[in-house]
């Protein structure tokens, strides 16, 4: 079965790959496709075998047979749309994309890096590992979601997604056309615009909840010219909290604070005397998150927002309290 | 690249995969043994020759013996060596795909960020042929670059740990908040779910430990040998606090604080009404879980074993005190 499969979509490859002009259904089925019963079951093997080449790359076009009869498609596949272009990659950078196979830390991506280097160097290559000088950077993506934002990007298909915002509220249900995946700090993001508010949006992978889903056609909308994605997702994405926070740490607690203060103040009044206390200015802004984590050796100032989260979070945990 | 064989879906599909890098690889060549092109392809030496089998039957339509691929079955059988002819039309490999190029670009891209001068300049050589030849247009995926610090850090730990020499570092540990020096035997780097680690041996805790190297701060290599013995690098699939003595923690979660579940090794996940779960995560050191139940406040607590959650609860109400507001 496999073999009489494999046989004849290599068959209808080369068939529509040496042909000039388009090769009509009805010819196509003389010569491949005798065997079926029916015109109905023609149609349904003929359209498996064509989406079964089109996901290996094989670019397969559909065109009008004929001027006079429009009803009658034909197909063929173009010899330069079908063959890598010629590279030459020098033994020097061959040796530099061989050894991008070792960098995706997930499954799906180094396979197709892999079988992109495998095409890549099937003339042949000589490889040079000697002489370079490289610290091998990892790539991990192991958010569930990434393979679907990943392929919804490349074919440029909607996406929805239940999606969790930190902080108090539900996931909510929310609709993107991906522009762009940009990794920070070893998390990934998804750019696009968000259509149901009509606006640019940045979205953490790690936060949408359950299987996102692609809809639409590929090609179903347009990135807008200019978008540089990463420059998108550092203007929107949350990373750090921007308005400048001011809070009382005991001495020695809190060593990341302190390396992301502007200045210390040490030895100033506090809440309570069980210790002294040393005031930090945050420029950079701090999230509850981090203020939180340090229980009572840490004191928020300011911003009135922050304090007030801070205070909230704690007061809703102590009455939660069985 | 796929191994399997046999009938299952998508077989016949990896097979024609499988011959259309063959045949380029093959042009050229006047023959190649059996056993050197199945590695090149990445399967087995029996799988190939079913695949040249396949090839056998196929050809230009017409159906003329000088239509068909020639696949000289005679070499094949008795000296095990791969000829073929007439199929010049398949000497070109097929175009990356989508997927294909935008992985091995988006590699190369992360590799640049850690190549020196003149690797450098090769990487770019490479990079720049790759998007030529892709033609795609603005890239749609960026693996960023990590901070020049970071991947300075690393490159003198691996130089350490290749030199078998010790390294003086500061260390700060969340799970007491606090910031110590100490004098490791650095063994080799592991990534986790995205993030680094030193696998070292600790002389000061007279244990191994993994150490996060963002929490890493003024390393110095030592002239000094290591005194322990590299172990078998850790394997951490099955999390990071895999071999150390754990105990089993039981947590319920409201759904913002469901994170954890993707962010920390957890046994289980059981879904509960209303978007928030309950997962079982091994915890080795009741003050780090101290840490996770005050950062994620109000949205966990503990199930079981009950007395885990009473150095959490003791904290919430101190520094609620803090703020004069009167607890409970």
């Amino acid at each position: 079965m496999t073999v009489r499969k494999s046989e004849r979509l290599l068959n209808l490859l080369i068939m529509l790959l040496v042909q000039r002009h388009y090769v009509s259904k009805e010819r196509i089925r003389a010569i491949l496709y005798d065997d079926s019963p029916s015109t109905e079951a023609f149609e349904k093997t003929f359209e498996r075998d064509k989406e079964e080449l089109r996901s290996l790359g094989v670019p397969i076009e559909v065109g009008q047979m004929d001027a006079y009869f429009d009803d009658e498609p034909g197909y063929r596949i173009r010899a330069d749309e079908f063959a890598l272009p010629e590279i030459n990659l020098e033994p020097d950078e061959a040796s530099v994309v061989a050894l991008a196979t070792k960098v995706w830390d997930n499954a799906k991506l180094a396979e197709a890096t892999t079988d992109a280097v495998s095409k890549l160097t099937a003339a042949g290559l000589d490889l040079d590992l000697g002489a370079l000088d490289i610290a091998q950077p990892r790539l991990s993506a192991d958010e569930p979601s990434f393979e679907v934002f990943w392929e919804a990007t490349l074919t440029r298909r909607p996406v929805t997604f239940d999606y969790r915002r930190p902080g108090y509220d539900a996931p909510l249900t929310r609709h993107l056309q991906p522009w762009g995946v940009v990794r920070f700090s070893g998390r990934w993001y998804v750019v696009g615009l968000d259509t149901d508010r009509g606006e640019e949006r940045v979205f953490r992978l790690s936060r949408v909840v359950g299987k996102a889903k692609v809809s639409g056609r590929p090609g179903a909308f347009e990135i807008p010219p200019g978008t540089d994605v990463r420059e998108s997702a550092r203007r929107l994405a949350p990373l750090a909290p921007s308005e400048e926070a001011v809070v009382l740490v005991r001495p020695g607690a809190g060593a990341p604070l302190r390396r992301a203060a502007g200045s210390v103040e040490p030895d100033v009044d506090g809440p309570d005397e069980e210790t002294p206390w040393d005031r930090l200015c945050l420029p950079g802004g701090a999230q509850a998150e981090e203020l939180l984590v340090l229980g009572p050796d840490v004191y928020v100032e300011q911003p009135p927002g922050l304090r007030d989260e801070v205070v909230a979070r704690l007061r809703a945990a102590v009455g939660a309290q069985p | 690249m796929t191994a399997t064989a046999g009938t299952g879906p998508g077989a016949a599909k990896d097979q024609v995969g499988r011959l259309l890098r063959l045949v380029p690889y093959l042009h050229g060549r006047e023959q190649v043994p059996l056993d050197e092109a199945a590695r090149v392809i990445g399967v087995p030496p029996s799988q190939l020759d079913q695949d040249l089998r396949v090839l056998f039957l196929c050809g230009l339509p017409g159906g003329l013996p000088d239509d068909l691929i020639d696949v000289d079955l005679d070499a094949l059988e008795g000296e095990g060596v791969i000829r073929v002819s007439n199929a010049d039309y398949l000497a070109r490999p097929l175009r990356l795909t989508p997927t294909e190029a935008t992985a091995i670009i988006v590699a190369l891209q992360a590799m640049r960020a850690g190549a020196a001068g003149a690797t450098r300049e090769v990487v770019d050589r490479a990079l720049s042929k790759l998007q030529a030849a892709a033609a795609q247009g603005a890239p749609v995926v960026d693996p960023g670059h990590e901070a020049p610090a970071t991947l300075a850090l690393r490159a003198k730990l691996e130089d350490a740990a290749r030199r078998r020499r010790q390294v003086r570092m500061t260390y700060y540990v969340p799970a007491r908040d606090e910031e110590s020096e100490r004098v490791v035997d650095p063994h080799a780097m592991v990534a986790h779910h995205g993030v680094d680690y030193l696998d070292a041996w600790c002389h000061s805790a007279q244990a191994p430990r993994l150490f996060r190297l963002d929490r890493v701060h003024e390393a110095t290599v030592l002239d000094s040998a290591v005194t322990t013995e590299p172990r078998a690098p850790r394997d951490l699939s099955d999390g990071i606090l895999a071999g150390e003595e754990a105990t089993r923690v039981t947590l319920r979660l409201q759904p913002e604080a469901r994170w954890v579940e993707e962010y920390y090794a957890v046994e289980e996940v059981r879904p509960q009404p209303g978007g928030g779960s309950e997962v079982d995560l091994l915890v080795g050191d009741e003050r780090w879980l101290e840490r996770l139940l005050l950062r994620l406040t109000p949205s966990a607590r503990v199930v079981a074993p009950k007395n885990y959650a009473d150095g959490a609860a003791k904290a919430v109400r101190q520094a609620l005190a803090l703020y004069d507001e009167p607890p409970g």
